[in-house]
């Protein structure tokens, strides 16, 4: 009998691997803080150090984030490498063309993110077990596809000029990505902890209607082009607001694609599939709780900046509104279920309609509300 | 409870509300918006400032004190069982848990209780070890602070509400309500502000706008209030060194900046500082901030040039931005408004791509993202200003001129714009430029072709250099002379316009394209010997006859021809300009910014106890005949809870029934 067995401390369950990857991590900060130092401020720097330990922290507690981050890491300085500093060899270079290029990568991780979600529904109505496990693993490609497209187009705007770097989390484009990257790994992360991948259609589904506005955009609007940064977005609170945001969104968003599997059991649609009841209100909890923790980082990190750029911490802004209007609404789904015990179809519905919500608040507002965020001048 | 939520609801809608509906614009706006009905009704329900109507103040009071009481009536309860470990529970209480177990032990009730108390100190609980009749209690606890967290975010929502109304207009609305302060007609220039609308220095919380032209300075800062404006005197005085704006190649802006002297009022210390965006600089508890900037007075030479026929007329004036001219030459007097001056345009002149097949359009979208996607020129056209032209009656319409010739299709045109109201796009005049690269001859030009005297000297010299030599008849001549005469009258009387109508008036159908042509060819000899004619007079070289020179007749006929129907009585040349620029600069003094920021702080901690600590009550009452009563609790039931019960059973049916060794430390 060993008590330490039992529920073993973090040092011990580490592996060489992890140990690799803390070692490359801390070796790689280190580079890039002797490389680019001089470039950054003080608070550059801070996110920069302060950015290891939480990696660190993500590939010890999770394999797959570890393989993740280090195959993101090769592909993404293979096409760096590729690219001798040179824009035109995007076009010129086979590897850059057809894989490593910024474009070329977000559209396998579209294609990916489709053939996923066919897969997992195949799974899921064939009882294959075999393709859902195919679902699992084209969403890992897909994932890390996209993270490779956003590093190296993080590298392609500096390559247009120095001035004009800058990392990829301050357009709509950029932040669709992030969701569909951001959704996708939370979903890998609950697949994992419940043991279950029926639900991976469901939450996939959000995912490819994201990739689907993604693919409009891209074709009708030609937004993917790499814009300089205006004066109000040149901040360090863009870097971690932005990705606290979109943490929080993913979330709410997981949570109604599993309200709706809720729904169907309730209503006896595959229901022999689908995990039980029980099963589903807990996830859908435990997504709305972590959604709503960083959602409540998210918007005071935004009053903060707001209290820098613009002069107030709140002012009313139809984003901010709505931003209040989000989390006032998580906010009285989490007492509903805190305080009177609710359960069942009431939560799952609205957390169904909380996406509706948070998909007025991420884009309704851009098209059809003008306002500070919308950064027509400036 | 109920309360709190149905405020929190109404909370809600009336935000949106304010969403919707664009807040703080003018009056007018709205009034044309809603008509005469409705915007009173409106304006009563506070719908043009939502956040600052007095009903919504009151529900934000309202929810502080029902947040309040609430947090008075929970939170003894709360801290009591953050604190109490339950060791006088009952094995009777114990049995009604939903989770329990029983299990056996020989080790002896205090080995057991040994090793349990070691056992749940590695898994993070506190215990308490209580003997009684019933045997020894082992009462544990962990996660206690997850109550705490509903202390801190409640009273985080209370301290965030409190900051922001100390923030917010209310201290402002009451002092306009009990005191005799009072907005004034935003109309008004500074000097002619009342004093009960001017605020003192010590004035605690407020947000307004100083403008600064470069090189002057000011110390008062306009607050908007509704429909007019209160001023805010400053405890300093700013002055405006330069401003700065730096654009990126694609003509978006870059950086904004304002060099600034600061200068204390009671010690006469002197700061200079540089405040851009995202870049503040708080004095004396007063904010500077980069909010926008705009055009100090520019000083503008400009050249009014008539539109009236047969006028070589000119007129050479300065002008400064933001104030008008008269303008009493002209047959009706004008004010020329000087609106805008804007020293750089970037216009893209680029022309659109269209890709062949799918697979064309595919690979244009593969690649880097940095590539423009529609073929783009984006270029700097030079400076250009804004300004309005209003008759005797109030009536104006505005313009939009540009300095310098735009290039297009290899040739320069100068660009003038024209619309009635603001509503509409503008409707551009094409002028092209001259060798030189000037309006001059296009202006005499045109002042000659639409003179009748010299229409006739020009007819008659076009038929002299048509018709060279002896052998034409005089009366040929004089028909020609005759023909361009009435060919240069149709012009001067419409433009092509007025040829065309002719033309189909006049001539049989069929041969209405040969004549077209005719009289298109006369019009441009006709212009030939203008333009040769202007040269003379003005003795300048002989005119060459090159394909450039044609190109130019050819789009100062059309232009012209246009200009009948552009509808302006002049053109405003910008000659040169020199530039002043002035920063807006936001001055905000807002105490209950700390209060705000610590009630933040109080709701990220409240959170993350709430929702990411598990509250869990473990209970191991050992009995002397070595039966072992295990119950566990928790407030909130998850998965994690029914995974954690098995686990510690388990973990504690095998410690209490070994034998061999005692408790390994870990
Ligand atoms: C605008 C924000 C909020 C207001 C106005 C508010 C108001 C209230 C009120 C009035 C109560 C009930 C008092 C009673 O029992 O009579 C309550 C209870 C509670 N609230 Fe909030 N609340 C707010 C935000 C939050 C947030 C963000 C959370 C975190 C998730 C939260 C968690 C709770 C919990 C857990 C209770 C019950 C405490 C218990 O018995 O365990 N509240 N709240």
């Amino acid at each position: 009998m060993d008590l330490v067995q039992a529920n073993p401390s973090l040092l011990i369950r580490l592996k060489p691997l992890d140990w690799l990857a803390a070692f490359l991590l801390l070796v790689g900060g280190a580079y890039v803080l002797d490389l680019y130092g001089t470039h950054m401020d003080v608070y550059e720097k801070a996110i920069l150090i302060g950015a290891i330990p939480v990696f660190i922290g993500f590939a010890w507690r999770s394999n797959g984030v570890r393989n993740l981050m280090g195959v993101v890491a090769l592909l993404a300085l293979l096409g760096i490498n590729l690219y001798h500093g040179d824009l035109a060899r995007a076009d010129q270079t086979f590897f850059l063309k057809y894989f490593l290029s910024s474009q070329t990568a977000i559209g396998w991780m579209c294609a990916l993110f489709f053939m996923a979600t066919v897969t997992y529904w195949l799974g899921l109505l064939a009882r294959s077990d075999f393709a859902e496990q195919a679902g699992t693993g084209l969403t890992w490609c897909a994932v890390t596809m996209g993270f490779t497209g956003m590093l190296v187009r993080w590298y392609e705007s500096y390559l247009i000029g120095a001035d004009v770097g800058h990392i990829p989390v301050s357009n709509l484009y950029e932040v669709f990505v992030l969701f569909c990257l951001i959704t996708a790994l939370l979903y890998l992360h609950y697949e994992k902890r419940y043991n279950t991948r029926r639900l991976g259609g469901f939450v996939l589904l959000v995912i490819s209607t994201a990739v689907g506005f993604l693919l409009w955009y891209t074709f009708s609007r030609e937004a993917y082009e790499i814009q300089p940064l205006i004066p109000a977005l040149q901040s360090y609170w863009m870097k971690i607001h932005v990705p606290a945001n979109f943490i929080g969104y993913g979330s709410f968003a997981l949570s109604a694609m599993v309200g709706v599997a809720w729904i169907l059991r309730s209503k006896g649609i595959l229901a022999s599939r689908l995990p039980e009841p029980a099963i589903l209100e807990d996830l859908m909890y435990k997504a709305i709780s972590v959604g709503f923790g960083f959602f409540t980082i998210a918007t005071i990190l935004g009053a903060l900046w707001a209290a820098e750029a613009w002069g107030t911490y709140w002012q009313w802004d139809p984003k901010e509104t709505w931003a209040l209007i989000v989390w006032l609404n998580y906010a009285a789904w989490l007492h509903m279920r805190l305080t009177k015990g609710l359960r069942g179809a009431i939560l799952a519905w609205w957390a169904v309609v909380g996406l509706v919500v948070v998909t007025f608040a991420f884009l309704g507002v851009n098209m059809f509300l003008s306002g500070l965020h919308s950064y027509g001048s400036l | 409870m109920r309360f709190a939520i149905s405020l929190l609801t109404v909370l809600a809608i009336a935000s949106v509300i304010g969403t919707v509906l664009k807040q703080n614009e003018a009056y007018n706006a709205y009034l044309n918006q809603f008509g005469q009905f409705w915007f009173p009704v409106f304006e009563k329900l506070g719908l043009y400032s939502v956040y600052h109507a007095g009903w919504f103040l009151t529900i934000l009071v309202f929810l502080v004190v029902s947040t309040c009481s609430c947090i008075y009536r929970q939170a003894p309860q709360m801290l009591q069982e953050m604190r109490s470990f339950r060791e006088k529970a009952k094995e009777f209480s114990l049995r009604q848990f939903a989770h329990q177990a029983t299990l056996h032990t020989a080790l002896g009730t205090d080995a057991a209780a040994q090793r349990a108390n070691h056992y749940l100190a590695v898994e993070g609980f506190e215990a308490r070890t209580n003997k009684s009749e019933e045997g020894t209690l082992i009462a544990a606890k962990s996660g206690s602070w997850n109550r705490a967290g509903y202390i801190l975010t409640h009273a985080a929502i209370v301290t965030i509400c409190l900051g922001g109304l100390l923030d917010g207009d209310m201290p402002l609305k009451l002092q306009m309500m009990f005191g005799d302060t009072r907005p004034a007609n935003s109309g008004l220039s500074l000097s002619e502000i009342p004093p009960q609308s001017r605020m003192g220095p010590d004035h605690w919380s407020y947000r307004g706008n100083v403008f600064l032209p470069e090189g002057k300075s000011s110390s008062i800062a306009t607050i908007n209030v509704g429909d007019g404006i209160l001023l805010q005197e400053l405890p300093f005085e700013l002055m405006l060194k330069k401003f700065h704006i730096d654009f990126y190649s694609t003509g978006a802006p870059k950086r904004f900046a304002s060099d600034i002297v600061l200068i204390d009022k009671e010690t006469g210390e002197r700061f200079e500082r540089t405040i851009e965006v995202n870049k503040p600089f708080a004095y004396k508890g007063v904010t500077l901030y980069q909010a926008s900037f705009d055009d100090g007075g520019s000083k503008l030479q400009l050249k009014a040039h008539s539109f009236a026929p047969g006028s070589a007329e000119s007129l050479v004036m300065n002008g400064e931005v933001g104030t008008s001219l008269k303008l009493t030459r002209q047959s009706t007097p004008l004010t020329l408004e000087l609106v805008s001056f804007r020293p750089i345009n970037v216009e893209n002149l680029g022309a659109d791509i269209v890709d062949a097949s799918t697979l064309a359009k595919l690979s244009r979208h593969m690649g880097s993202g940095a590539k423009s996607p529609t073929k783009r020129d984006l270029r700097n056209v030079g400076p250009s200003i804004d300004f309005k032209l209003r008759d005797a009656a109030g009536q104006a319409h505005e313009y939009n001129n540009y300095m310098l010739p735009l290039e297009q299709d290899g040739r320069g045109f100068f660009m003038a714009g024209l619309r009635e109201s603001g509503a509409e796009p503008f409707r551009y005049l094409r002028i092209p430029a001259d060798d030189e690269g000037k309006l001059d001859t296009w202006f005499a030009l045109r002042a000659m072709l639409t003179d009748p005297a010299q229409r006739n000297i020009i007819a008659q010299r076009f038929t002299a250099s048509a018709m060279k030599g002896d052998a034409v008849s005089e009366t040929m001549k004089t028909k020609l002379t005759d023909t361009a005469a009435r060919t240069l009258e149709l012009f001067a009387n419409g433009g092509y316009e007025t040829m065309d109508k002719f033309i189909r008036d006049t001539v049989p159908k069929a041969e209405q394209d040969k004549a077209a042509e005719v009289f298109v060819k006369v019009l441009q000899g006709a212009t030939w010997e203008a333009w040769k004619l202007k040269r003379e007079q003005q003795h300048l070289l002989p005119l060459t006859i090159t394909q450039q020179h044609a190109t130019y007749v050819n789009d100062l006929l059309g232009s012209v021809s246009d200009s009948f129907h552009y509808g302006a009585p002049l053109f405003i040349e910008l000659t040169g300009f020199d530039e002043v620029k002035a920063s807006v600069i936001q001055a905000t003094r807002s105490p209950g910014k700390y209060i705000v920021f610590l009630g933040c702080a109080l709701l990220v901690a409240g959170v993350f106890c709430m929702l990411y600590i598990r509250e869990r009550r473990l209970f191991l009452l050992i009995k002397d005949s070595g039966e072992v009563l295990l119950a566990m609790a928790a407030n909130r039931k998850t998965l994690d809870f029914e995974e954690a019960f098995a686990r510690h059973r388990d973990n504690l049916v095998q410690l209490l029934t070994e034998h061999d060794h005692g408790p390994r430390t870990s």
